[in-house]
């Protein structure tokens, strides 16, 4: 692997922010602490990859899910995490299916807007037709009288 | 005619209040693609793992600080961490990227030690 595990970074400033409101008021952070704490954080995402990758590799599946991911949580050992994983996890898709619900709603009103807009124009289209119908079955009668 | 109001605006921040995270999903998710074999990854995962992540941050920070000499000095140190790697199971996966310094003569002389036995 070309990349090591420093090259891919988490934001300085996020981390920070978490380092701050994880500690009691007041701590100082070294500049050193929060660069490890943040290297830690990109090995922790290798690792946890890497375990769920194996769950869904056993259960022949190419796409991670969920399930890995809770699966590699309990294997590394972090079973304190698996609670608070589950609740957020649950306010997350909430929020998507609020969120797809209301670009649904967004695209049926807007097709049926279309569909409004699109019945008086055939209805028009209708009538032209009818119209040329009729002039060209008169046409056809004249031709075969003649023949 | 919509039923609820779902009351968030639309703009391109608003997903850190939605999701209840902080870490950027999208970079996570560069992190994890650099793993082998990793083909896809569906979007309850990623979501997951960096939620885990932010605890992870949380539990490396407190736990270091708790045991660390940290207390009296009201600083999280380097060294806090390096230890808490050391002296926690959980840690153990870290302690090749955190490891613990030691002051530059006394490698030297541990070198010379080893050197000698060697010779000898």
């Amino acid at each position: 692997m070309a990349e090591r595990p420093e090259d891919l970074n988490l934001p300085n400033a996020v981390i920070t922010r978490i380092i701050k409101e994880a500690l009691p008021d007041g701590v100082n952070v070294s500049k050193e602490a929060r660069r490890a704490i943040s290297q830690a954080a990109s090995v922790f995402v290798l690792y946890a990859t890497s375990c769920a990758n194996n769950f869904a590799m056993k259960a022949k599946r190419k796409t991670l899910n969920a399930g890995d991911v809770m699966a590699a949580m309990e294997e590394m050992e972090f079973e304190r995490f698996l609670q608070p994983l589950r609740e957020a996890l649950q306010a997350y898709k909430t929020g998507q299916k609020g969120k797809k619900e209301a670009t649904e709603q967004k695209r049926k009103d807007k097709e049926k807007k279309a569909d409004l807009e699109e019945n008086d124009k055939s209805q028009e289209e209708d009538e032209e037709e009818e119209h040329m119908e009729e002039e060209q079955e008169g046409e056809n009668e004249e031709e075969e009288v003649e023949n | 005619m919509s039923g609820t109001n779902v009351g968030e605006k639309v703009d391109g921040s608003n997903t850190m209040n939605n999701k209840n995270i902080s870490l950027p999903m999208s970079r996570v998710k560069l992190i994890m693609k650099s793993s082998p074999d990793v083909s896809s990854i569906n979007q309850d995962a990623l979501f997951l793992t960096t939620k885990a992540t932010e605890l992870f941050v949380q539990h490396l920070a407190q736990c270091s600080f708790k045991r660390g000499s940290g207390k009296e000095k009201n600083t999280l140190s380097y060294s806090d961490l390096a230890n808490a790697a050391e002296e926690t199971d959980t840690f153990q996966f870290l302690t090749d990227i955190l490891p613990k310094k030691i002051l530059a003569r006394d490698y030297l002389r541990s070198l010379e030690e080893r050197g000698e036995d060697g010779d000898a």
